[in-house]
């Protein structure tokens, strides 16, 4: 569990720095932006996020830090939900500034009171003659003191105030603010920064023209979410610094919650939190998902138990049975010797991963410039064709490679500097080879310069002469010439070259980028839980009643249960059967004859049991029931009580559902 | 072939849904459970029949329920890695939760809030995390600041930790937009755990992207099977009796009480009541006509005496009073009609 919560610690770490940065850009420009102060009218800046609402805590609170360090000390953050009206708003702003300005200056108390007393009358005065006095303090002051940082902002300097959710601001309360703020601009001077989601169209249908005209708008555009994936698929699936690794299954499972639900990176991480607890949780060896450093340590350590558990592992036994006889035993047998082999094993396994991100990646660059992507446009899709079985094996990777042998010269140059690159940059001998033939291919392309301006006065010669005879026998002929000549011609010295490097990369393809699940030990580091991840991230409801109320045994192992999908089944639970009733109405239902109905079922249930006692009892027996599963039905929202004619219900739901 | 099959069979069901909803005429029968002859059954005999039934699939349902049960230590570890959990399915899940509570939450600060029960609010539940968990005495203006407060003391003492149970997180009182949005701040707390149920087929429509991403929800199917006992008993039915409308045993019950006058023009306006029962626009009595009427039975001998009984038949909403197009009073005995037949065979066989 501790090295979970490391690792957990050391993911969200590296998240956060990661989203940060990619803010951070971002961020400058906006902060460059707000020192360009203007009067008159009140600068704002439109900040379009996007609809991943949830994401977006982050980057205002990384804003507000960087416009606090840089440029003013007063930042107010307002969230739609602490202001449904303008006294609200304008309470929670001033509390907002008066707090940050005690965060930047760490005044003392007599300010503190200050505040509590303007907590208790908020209005625009007096929020401009607190700023007043804040302002002349500073001027005042020499920068000797303790606010000499603020000498760095300038005379004034700028009160931000940050609308957080702009979609759910009420329309009047922002008008009235604006308007009001509009008024005193000169005295008090605002920026506005409006977090949009959606389009800044809705500025304009927000606010009025008359509003809309007293603001300066910029518009300020933030990257894409899904920018955002790549770069954290890219940042933590595709390294070797993470031991802990996604099945491919879990992985297209995560990235379709995320594009076709809610494009949050948010839910993305805390998805790939679950399968790390779920993983380290559920998989007794998972203590041997660690670093490379650590393996040596902990597999020495481990139990006779623990041993058993990887003889149990299904890519272990496949190994097992590759393995000659006598070391078959050894390995059944002798712990200690298990331990050494597991041990090679799980290097191996290091080693693989190292290597196959190094050759994925060469891999997407040849493929991600081809025509129509036939293996997917981002890496992530490659990854996932790549883990999902032999990527060589599929029409898409034959198709890729009939394009690839058709790229001109220069692209295939880029594409071989790139990939040199690529597999320099790693520290491993296993790349030296494949460096070095691939540099060999760069330079025999640059040799080929040479030949290949040769070449084209070759065959710009036949040409020549064509143009030279007019007569139409000697043209036909020689365009026959032409066509002979050229079917039978010699694939040019670049041609074969090219046929090299496709076959050469094909075969790097081959070697390293087999699938996962054909290692062995794969188990420890890879997490394939998709259903249960699915299960717990992405739950429906409504198809868990469903299947609860048609087919209970589904739950209840019980055979009398059991009975062909349509009917109704006696002997099931009676919120079953009242459901099954009333799957058979149209939209309202009568009471009564629901009733009839169930008795009828029920009764024909316990006569198969035993004659009833006394009728009279059992139908008061059967009555309540009724009620009962009527209730619960009502309670689960199926039905509800309807007043269009007497004793009916109206049913909720349509169809099966 | 199939899907084109699947195809079809999807657009019939759309058609037939916009069919079945366009006229507002429903073809079921009239029968009433007036008609059924039978005694409707109230609250405790409902409860004391049940309890005599024996519940089918006893053990099947516990195999199920320990299965759960063989959860509640991952549970355990996900609520204190900053997930919350949520249970659907079929089934109360009240006694999975009260277990779960029983072995694994004796000692520790728990909170459990019968979401089912219908006179919970928000409110009360910021109030008694306030008041018995950190021990604070105030009231506070808005549930906002209240929420801001308990946010405040959580962050600065780390080592305060609280499990709070939901049972029925989408009952009545608590769907509202105003307290999810609460209740989702507050699970938001990374030292607040929360386990909550929810039932209604509906439950996720509540929580937009914002709120979901507060709760952290993990899911879990708990599907029980066990009958919801406690919180169908606050599900007013319409197979009950209930309290609120007026029953026969209770106008039996308050007429007995009242004088033989008294009883007399209750007995007046009902005859009159079932008289006009066929006709759908018949106001009810309007007040003169009814004096005129107990005059001549002797029953009053002046308004108003007239108007002093009434009004202690509306105290005990025995009547209703509505006033018409012209200003005029009208009286109106809001029982349906056949309660009253019931009544007056009753008071004749009595006299």
């Amino acid at each position: 569990q501790k090295i979970q919560e490391n690792l957990n610690k050391q993911l969200l770490d590296n998240l956060v720095s990661f989203l940060s940065r990619s803010h951070s850009d971002f961020q400058e420009k906006k902060t460059e932006w707000t020192c360009r102060m203007k009067f008159r009218e009140i600068p704002t800046a439109a900040l379009v996020l996007g609809v991943n609402v949830t994401d977006h805590d982050l980057t205002f609170r990384g804003l507000s830090d960087v416009l606090q360090d840089n440029i003013t000390p007063y930042v107010a953050l307002l969230e739609a939900k602490d202001c449904p009206g303008i006294k609200n708003l304008m309470q929670k702003l001033m509390g907002q500034l008066m707090k940050c300005d005690i965060d930047v200056d760490s005044l003392e108390d007599e300010d503190c009171v200050q505040v509590s007393q303007n907590r208790i009358r908020c209005s625009m005065p007096s929020l401009i003659s607190w700023y007043d006095s804040v302002t002349k303090k500073t001027d005042s002051e020499t920068p000797s003191k303790k606010r000499n940082s603020s000498s760095r902002h300038w005379q004034s300097p700028p009160v931000v105030v940050i609308f957080r959710d702009m979609e759910s601001f009420t329309t009047k309360v922002l008008q009235d603010f604006i308007v009001i703020s509009s008024q005193h601009i000169h005295e008090l001077p605002l920026v506005l920064i409006f977090g949009i989601a959606t389009s800044p169209m809705i500025i304009h249908r927000l606010l009025p023209h008359s509003v809309s005209s007293l603001l300066c708008i910029e518009l300020f555009q933030s990257l894409s979410c899904k920018e955002h994936l790549s770069t954290i698929i890219d940042k933590l699936l595709l390294t070797s610094r993470f031991p802990f690794k996604l099945g491919e299954k879990v992985l297209q499972v995560l990235i379709n919650i995320f594009l076709y639900h809610d494009f949050s990176v948010q839910n993305f991480i805390k998805g790939f939190q679950l399968c790390i607890v779920e993983h380290f949780y559920s998989q007794p060896l998972s203590v041997l998902c660690c670093h490379l450093a650590d393996i040596k340590k902990r597999v020495y350590s481990l139990s006779h138990n623990q041993c058993e558990n990887i003889r149990r592992l299904p890519s272990f036994r496949r190994y097992v049975e590759k393995q000659e006889s006598g070391k078959q035993i050894e390995l059944l047998t002798n712990d200690s010797f298990l331990k050494e082999e597991t041990e090679k094993l799980l290097e191996d396994l290091h080693v693989y991963h190292e290597n196959y991100v190094r050759i994925l990646r060469c891999l997407h660059v040849f493929t991600s410039s081809l025509p129509k992507y036939p293996l997917g446009k981002q890496i992530r899709e490659l990854h996932c064709a790549c883990l999902e079985n032999r990527v060589w094996e599929t029409e898409e990777y034959e198709s890729s490679l009939q394009l690839a042998r058709m790229l001109n010269k220069t692209d295939l140059v880029t594409i071989l500097q790139q990939c040199v690159e690529i597999l320099m940059s790693s520290s491993g001998k296993e790349f030296d080879r494949a460096v070095e033939k691939l540099k060999e291919f760069l330079t025999q392309f640059q040799n080929l310069e040479a030949e290949a301006s040769q070449e084209r006065d070759v065959s710009v010669s036949p040409q020549k002469e064509l143009q030279k005879k007019t007569d139409l026998y000697h043209l036909q002929k020689t365009l026959l010439e032409l066509k002979e000549s050229r079917r039978s011609k010699k694939l040019t010295k670049f041609e074969m070259l090219r046929f090299e490097v496709v076959d050469y990369i094909d075969s790097l393809v081959r070697r390293y980028l087999v699938p996962a699940d054909q290692r062995t030990l794969q188990e420890i580091v890879y997490f394939n839980g998709a259903a249960v991840l699915r299960g717990h991230l992405n739950a429906a409801p409504r198809t868990a009643l469903h299947t609860a109320l048609n087919n209970p045994h589904w739950y209840l192992k019980n055979q009398a249960l059991r009975c062909d999908g349509g009917g109704i089944s006696n002997k099931a639970p009676d919120i079953c059967i009242v459901y099954k009733l009333h799957l058979e109405c149209g939209r309202l239902i009568n009471l009564v004859d629901w009733l009839e109905a169930f008795s009828t079922v029920v009764m024909a249930a316990e006569e198969t049991n035993a004659d009833a006692a006394s009728s009279d009892q059992v139908d008061d027996v059967i009555h309540a029931r009724f009620i009962r599963a009527v209730s619960e039905l009502e309670l689960l929202g199926f039905i509800k009580p309807s007043k269009q004619k007497t004793d009916h219900v109206a049913r909720l739901t349509w169809g099966g559902c | 072939l199939t899907k084109k099959n699947k195809e079809q069979k999807m657009g019939n069901l759309v058609e037939e849904y916009f069919e079945a909803h366009s006229s507002s005429k429903v073809l079921t029968s009239d029968r009433t459970l007036q008609k059924l002859r039978k005694r409707r059954l109230d609250q405790q005999t409902l409860h004391d029949l049940l309890k005599n039934a024996p519940l089918a699939y006893a053990a099947e349902i516990r195999d199920l329920n320990q299965q759960h049960e063989s959860l509640f230590s991952k549970w355990m570890l996900q609520l204190h890695l900053g997930f919350n959990i949520v249970l659907y399915g079929l089934g109360s899940k009240r006694d999975l939760l009260e277990k779960f509570r029983t072995s694994l939450l004796q000692d520790s600060v728990h909170l459990v809030v019968n979401g089912y029960f219908p006179s919970i609010t928000v409110r009360s539940i910021l109030n008694s995390i306030t008041e018995e968990v950190l021990d604070h005495i105030g009231t506070f203006r808005s549930p906002l600041d209240q929420l801001e407060f308990i946010t405040k003391r959580f962050k600065e003492d780390s080592s305060l930790e609280l499990y709070v149970l939901i049972h029925n997180l989408d009952s009545q009182m608590l769907r509202g937009e105003r307290s999810q949005q609460i209740l989702a701040q507050l699970s938001s707390l990374p030292s607040i755990y929360l386990i909550a149920s929810i039932d209604h087929i509906n439950a996720p429509l509540m929580w937009d992207q914002a709120k979901l991403s507060l709760y952290n929800w993990l899911w879990y199917e708990t599907t029980t099977f066990n009958p919801y006992v406690e919180e169908t008993s606050y599900e007013n039915s319409l197979l009950v009796q209930q309290s609120g409308s007026l029953a026969l045993s209770s106008l039996m019950h308050v007429l007995h009480s009242l004088t033989l006058n008294a009883r007399g023009i209750f007995r007046l306006l009902a005859q009159h009541q079932l008289e006009k029962k066929d006709n759908p626009s018949y106001p009810g009595l309007s007040f003169q006509d009814f004096y005129q009427q107990c005059r001549e039975a002797f029953l009053v001998n002046s308004d108003l005496t007239l108007r002093a009984q009434l009004t202690e038949f509306r105290d005990h909403k025995l009547i209703r009073t509505k006033r018409g197009a012209d200003g005029v009073e009208y009286l109106l005995i809001p029982v349906d009609d056949s309660t009253l037949t019931d009544f007056l065979e009753k008071e004749d066989e009595d006299v």
